[in-house]
């Protein structure tokens, strides 16, 4: 296991006068990065060292006690030669829900950002092969968002039915 | 003429017809489709294993492809996704066909009440055995496909033309026969028998 880098100094030296929010939560390092620099952190923190990238995720923040903005979505990114961890978050409003994609510095991103889009309707541009991962393609909505009902939009219930006469 | 030549034949030589035959025949070698997507086609390769043998009752050819099989059984939960693959599975299957719904899920979406779960497949497929359970035991799997038996021996050469035009139910019956006596006794008044069309 080689050491540990100080992350916090090499995003403030890579991007000098951005907002970063750095906060600590059972020794777990999370910064929370404006979404006009999530690529250029992206890349800093790949160049440092933390060569996987663990999870994308997005949580949709719509009706949370408190919360300014309508999405956050979430990186998990690890240093495998040290067990480094960092949590990234960025935050998007509608209707730009757009950002850039990861999948030029981690190639693993790109089932990951298919599943956000797919659940949550947020745009990763640059993505080599954008489109719905899980569901079909014809599915219109995104329903992991809150405002879409548990029980669907009758998505579920709109098929051709087969009668023991036509088959 | 038929008591002449059992008189002269005994036992050797039944004289039935041959729709009585071939459905007597097909209720007693079903080969299943087994469309296993969740727990309970754990359940259904139990019955089909050593200890309740399914092979007992003449079905335990499972076969993966559609073509060589007549019994579909769906166990588990079939979700939007899978619709689609489903349906085909069962055009692709020969007449005459039969299928099953096993468990809740299969039958009513049971617990998964989300926007992805079909809310039970005979919403869009025609199903002729439910069985309910979560899972259901293997003795329920054996006792649907005994009901099953006594179905295709009624209708087993129905085509869907047929099926269409038909008015009586085809099931097995409503009533077991001491049940019958005993709404006899408890109304004191004569029960109508259902009427069935027998084919034998």
């Amino acid at each position: 296991m080689s050491e540990s880098t100080n992350l916090k100094e090499v995003l403030e030296s890579k991007l000098p006068g951005v907002a970063l929010a750095w906060s600590e939560f059972r020794s777990q390092q999370r910064v929370r990065v404006p979404a006009l620099q999530i690529a250029q952190a992206l890349r800093a923190l790949r160049d440092a060292g933390m060569d996987q990238i663990v999870d994308i995720t997005a949580v949709d923040m719509l009706e949370y006690p408190g919360a300014t903005d309508r999405f956050e979505v979430v990186y998990l990114l690890l240093d495998t030669q040290s067990g480094q961890r960092l949590t990234v978050k960025t935050h998007l409003n509608e209707p730009d829900l757009k950002l850039p994609s990861a999948y030029p510095i981690w190639i693993g991103a790109d089932w990951l950002e298919r599943e956000v889009y797919d659940m949550f309707g947020i745009v990763f541009e640059g993505h080599p092969n954008f489109k719905r991962l899980l569901l079909p393609d014809a599915f219109e909505s995104f329903p992991l968002r809150k405002d879409y009902p548990v029980k669907g939009r009758g998505e579920r219930h709109n098929f051709p039915i087969i009668t023991r006469a036509e088959s | 003429m038929a008591t002449q030549i059992n008189k002269q034949l005994g036992d050797n030589v039944f004289l039935t017809s041959i729709d009585a035959a071939a459905s007597w025949a097909r209720a007693n070698s079903l080969w299943p489709m087994p469309f296993a997507t969740a727990c309970c086609g754990i359940e259904l390769m139990s019955t089909a294993a050593s200890k309740h043998d399914l092979s007992r009752f003449g079905s335990e050819v499972m076969r993966f492809t559609p073509r060589q099989c007549d019994l579909m059984i769906v166990a588990g939960r079939v979700v939007m996704k899978m619709i689609p693959v489903l349906q085909r599975i069962w055009l692709q299957m020969p007449e005459p066909k039969w299928c099953i719904s096993m468990g809740a899920c299969a039958c009513t979406g049971g617990v998964f009440d989300t926007y992805a779960v079909v809310q039970g497949i005979d919403r869009f497929l025609p199903v002729d055995i439910y069985i309910p359970g979560c899972p259901p035991r293997p003795e329920q799997l054996i006792k649907a496909i005994m009901d099953l038996q006594e179905k295709i021996k009624k209708t087993g050469t129905y085509n869907a033309r047929e099926f269409k035009l038909r008015i009586l139910p085809d099931g097995p019956s409503r009533f077991d026969q001491d049940e019958l006596v005993r709404i006899r006794e408890r109304n004191g008044f004569q029960l109508e028998e259902p009427k069935y069309d027998p084919i034998h």
